[in-house]
């Protein structure tokens, strides 16, 4: 081989090397972007849910009630065969199985939302009115587009003949989408159409908040007492050695140290956003502490110095100087390790969040789920409808941990002063 | 109630700090002496002793109170005829006794429990009575202390800050404690398991289906099932299919990883790195939750899909998706620490390659990379520590049952999936299955916490090498 080739198979090998490289950041670029292109994707349709417009007439006949009754008269009442009446009347049905699948296109609160009307405006006896009702989770799936209709029937959740009043209402402009409240508003269901993330939100905002409130005055004043005043010792070196080694420790082990000294030593109650955000705190605390640290030693000894030259006691120098000026840095930390505390799943689902709760929790101490459990109950659910449920709180999950990330750069760039 | 003392105790310490203030400053003027301190440190002072001491004991009491009444009241209702075989039974009987204290049960109520409620009426009065009398006596005990203190002109502002630096050392503290708490709950629960199944044939057994060990109480196995549990405990497959799915990680995490961590710290420009650098790291920020969703319900069954395109039979929970999707997850872990290392690696080195003729990529792959392997070979062991901890992934992508094998379109299990699912949902106490899962939890804990520590060691020595 003469210089000129050795020299050139040289240089191949050099371009090569760097493409490798650049191919290796666009792969994972690239990865990124499929991920959230296939959540989004999948998840944007949730945000609206498909609505059967249905008229509605108040028989008085069929409600045993008055004109002007009172709300516990009407809470009371028993608005089931009005809604069977009338929504029989949506298609011309020939006979009750064919009126059982035409009811089945409903969802199963149908009755609610009809009683909820007649709260609204209670002199609607005897009349008449149009009200946009939910619709069950296949025809919600189906208008959507998610559902092939192309398949043989036995395969299908929906029946022919449903299709054929699906195409009626169609042609009626009967069936339309709107905003999707109960998505925001409702807590878990069995049925997806009328399954929410209300729950799920605020069992995670109760968590994250009791893990703030936790874990962030006994970070900063640990990482205060280690950076500042700790001597040099054994004690303290193995302090540090811990904390490391805490921050390391997969986060299911804090589920197994929940389950074990929370739940089955003092017995806080099962469930609850409570034990949550003290799992979550114990998990999050040196996940804190280290840029908490790093905040600390960033500050300059002559700041120290300066305020020890004119008098000011050890504490007084760090507590009017040095941590005000290691806050911001302190903060944005903080935030990070609670977003990353948000997106926990495993040690939740030990301490028993994956218990099915309907209700929105009204106190720390309700039973609840979280929106990272949430996502995982739901995707374990055969139902199409929860296919988009999932993928739509995974994107509430990401655009929170994405606005909690923004906020602590722009809490270190805007406030973090430099220091050559 | 708690509430209401916690606001008592703050009402009274808000009012001595003004009181401690002002009376310290009467003193020094009508007396005419000089102070130790400023006078808000007197205040101070008094407020730390007024609340300190009477919250940590309002802690503590709460904390113990309602586990002593319970073993109480099981004791009572026992001694009043109540039967009850385990554990269980018994926290029921104790649930009921409180609802019905609380005015909640509808059942029947039959007249061992109608005394035990009555009992319990009883224990939690005395409790709360004697909670608030002993936390009055020792807000009074130590503010009567303190405030003799303040007469006498004491150093406040030295005082009060040997009384901070005490609360500071406590927090650090926590971390401590938190380590202990984890290595007590997980030995106590696996000490009795290793009583019931010996611990070679946990370590060495080939088979793994805790599902067999349905029983309700470890202290009543006979000799038989106890024969027949014997090898239901195995951990080999365990730690064969979390190494397996783990090696996969790694096999998609360390060459992109690597590369990009060379590219960013050798060639990238400044912008390039500024952007790219962030993007990757989003990748170490999103949920676990969330990949395991893409494995289990996009990764899994397009893999199926493309398999079958090739007359392969894929598993749907194949280990393959797992392992692909945790690589993926792992990237950045890999990445950042390989560029930090790489860049702390002195500039004197690649002077001295490239003045000797090397292209660019000859030094990075002579010299630079030798250089910085100590820290690269921990940067990886750190990712795999991450890969065996990891949960999510492997419980919604990989598979349930212990399989032994090596072929990643098959569905195998990991230690994690095995601690969620034997611990999902309601669990018997005392029962091996239960108990198998702080074993594998301490497994898991030492693991990672041996293969951190080498790290980090590998790590250290690295950068003394060049700092």
């Amino acid at each position: 081989m003469t210089k000129e080739e050795r020299l050139k198979k040289r240089h191949r090998a050099e371009k090569r090397f760097r493409f490798y490289g650049l191919a290796s950041i666009l792969v994972a670029l690239l990865f990124v972007v499929i991920l959230v292109q296939n959540i989004f994707s999948k998840g944007s349709s949730a945000f609206k849910k498909t609505v059967i417009t249905t008229e509605i007439f108040f028989d008085q006949d069929l409600l045993e009630i008055q004109n002007g009754a009172s709300q516990e008269e009407i809470m009371e009442t028993d608005f089931y065969d009005v809604m069977i009446e009338n929504l029989i009347k949506a298609y011309p049905a020939k006979d009750r199985a064919e009126e059982d699948e035409l009811l089945k296109l409903f969802s199963g609160d149908a009755e609610i939302e009809i009683k909820k009307a007649f709260l609204k405006d209670n002199n609607l006896l005897g009349k008449t009115i149009t009200l946009d009702l939910t619709a069950s989770d296949d025809i919600d799936q189906l208008h959507k587009g998610n559902y092939p209709r192309d398949l043989p029937e036995e395969r299908r959740r929906i029946s022919d003949f449903q299709l054929v009043i699906y195409d009626y209402f169609v042609e009626n402009k009967k069936i339309s989408k709107n905003f999707n409240n109960y998505f925001f508003n409702n807590g878990d269901s069995r049925d997806p159409e009328l399954a929410g993330i209300g729950g799920a939100l605020v069992g995670s905002f109760y968590s994250i908040l009791i893990c703030l409130l936790l874990a962030f005055p006994v970070a900063v004043l640990a990482s205060i007492y280690l950076e500042e005043f700790a001597p040099k010792n054994k004690i303290t070196d193995f302090i540090e050695i811990n904390i490391n080694n805490l921050a390391a420790v997969p986060s299911i082990v804090y589920g197994l140290l929940a389950l074990q000294i929370l739940l089955a030593t003092i017995q806080l109650p099962r469930s609850t956003p409570l034990v949550a955000g003290i799992t979550l705190a114990l998990m999050t605390l040196p996940r804190i502490i280290i840029p908490c640290r790093a905040s600390l030693k960033a500050v300059p000894p002559s700041i120290r110095e300066g305020a020890l030259a004119v008098g000011a006691s050890k504490f007084q120098s760090v507590f009017h100087h040095v941590v005000p000026l290691a806050l911001p840095g302190t903060l944005s930390g903080t935030i990070i390790g609670l977003a990353q505390a948000l997106g926990e799943t495993a040690p939740l689902i030990l301490i028993g969040m994956v218990a099915f709760v309907v209700d929105i929790p009204s106190s720390p101490v309700d039973p609840s789920s979280s929106l990272p459990v949430q996502v995982y109950l739901w995707s374990e659910s055969a139902e199409r409808g929860f296919v988009e449920k999932t993928s739509a709180t995974i994107m509430m999950l990401l655009s929170f941990l994405i606005v909690m990330n923004f906020i602590a750069v722009y809490l270190r760039q805007k406030f973090e002063k430099r220091w050559n | 109630m708690n509430i209401v003392l916690i606001f008592l105790i703050t009402i009274f310490s808000i009012s001595l700090f003004f009181y401690g203030k002002s009376k310290t400053k009467t003193i020094s003027i009508k007396d005419n002496i000089k102070l130790n301190a400023l006078p808000k440190f007197y205040g101070y002072y008094l407020v730390l002793w007024c609340s300190i001491p009477a919250l940590v004991f309002l802690l503590v009491w709460s904390l113990f109170e309602p586990v002593i009444i319970k073993s109480i009241i099981i004791e009572t209702a026992a001694n009043q005829g109540a039967t009850f075989n385990d554990k269980n039974e018994a926290n029921l009987i104790y649930e009921k006794i409180k609802a019905i204290h609380l005015g909640t049960y509808f059942g029947d109520i039959d007249s061992i429990l109608k005394e035990s409620a009555l009992a319990y009426a009883k224990f939690i009065n005395l409790f709360t009575n004697s909670k608030v009398v002993l936390i009055f006596g020792i807000i009074i005990a130590s503010v009567v202390y303190s405030l003799k203190k303040i007469k006498n002109n004491n150093k406040a502002r030295d005082d009060v800050e040997v009384i901070l630096k005490g609360l500071l050392f406590v927090s650090s503290l926590i971390a401590i404690l938190t380590t202990l708490g984890i290595i007590f709950s997980l030995l106590f629960e696996s000490i009795k398991f290793f009583s019931v199944i010996n611990i070679f044939d946990y370590l060495f057994g080939t088979n793994w289906s805790p599902q067999r060990a349905f029983v309700r109480d470890a202290s009543s196995i006979t000799v038989a099932e106890l024969e027949e549990l014997k090898d239901a405990f195995g951990f080999i497959p365990l730690i064969a299919g979390t190494s397996f799915i783990a090696f996969i990680a790694m096999l998609v995490a360390v060459p992109i990883g690597l590369f990009s961590g060379i590219y960013m710290a050798e060639y990238a420009s400044i912008k390039v790195r500024r952007i790219s650098k962030p993007i990757i790291e989003i990748l170490a920020g999103i949920p676990t939750v969330v990949y395991g969703f893409f494995a289990a319900l996009t990764v899994g069954p397009f893999f199926r899909q493309v398999g079958e395109n090739f007359g392969l039979t894929v598993s749907s929970e194949s280990a393959l998706a797992a392992g692909l999707i945790m690589g993926i997850m792992i990237i950045p872990y890999v990445s950042s620490l390989s560029d930090d290392v790489i860049n702390s690696v002195p500039q004197s080195l690649r002077d001295g390659s490239y003045a000797v003729g090397a292209t660019k990529s000859e030094t990075i792959k002579q010299v630079v990379i030798p250089a910085a392997l100590p820290g690269i070979i921990g940067s990886v062991l750190l990712a795999v520590s991450r890969a065996i901890g990891e949960t999510m992934i492997v419980v919604m992508a990989a598979g349930l049952a212990a399989n032994l094998t090596i072929n990643p379109l098959e569905s195998t299990t990991t230690i994690t999936t095995q601690i969620v699912m034997i611990l999902v949902g309601d669990q018997e106490f005392d029962s091996p299955k239960t108990q198998s899962a702080f074993a594998l939890g301490l497994t898991l804990f030492i693991a990672t916490l041996v293969l951190n520590y080498i790290a980090q060691r590998a790590v250290k020595k690295y950068r003394e090498k060049y700092d």
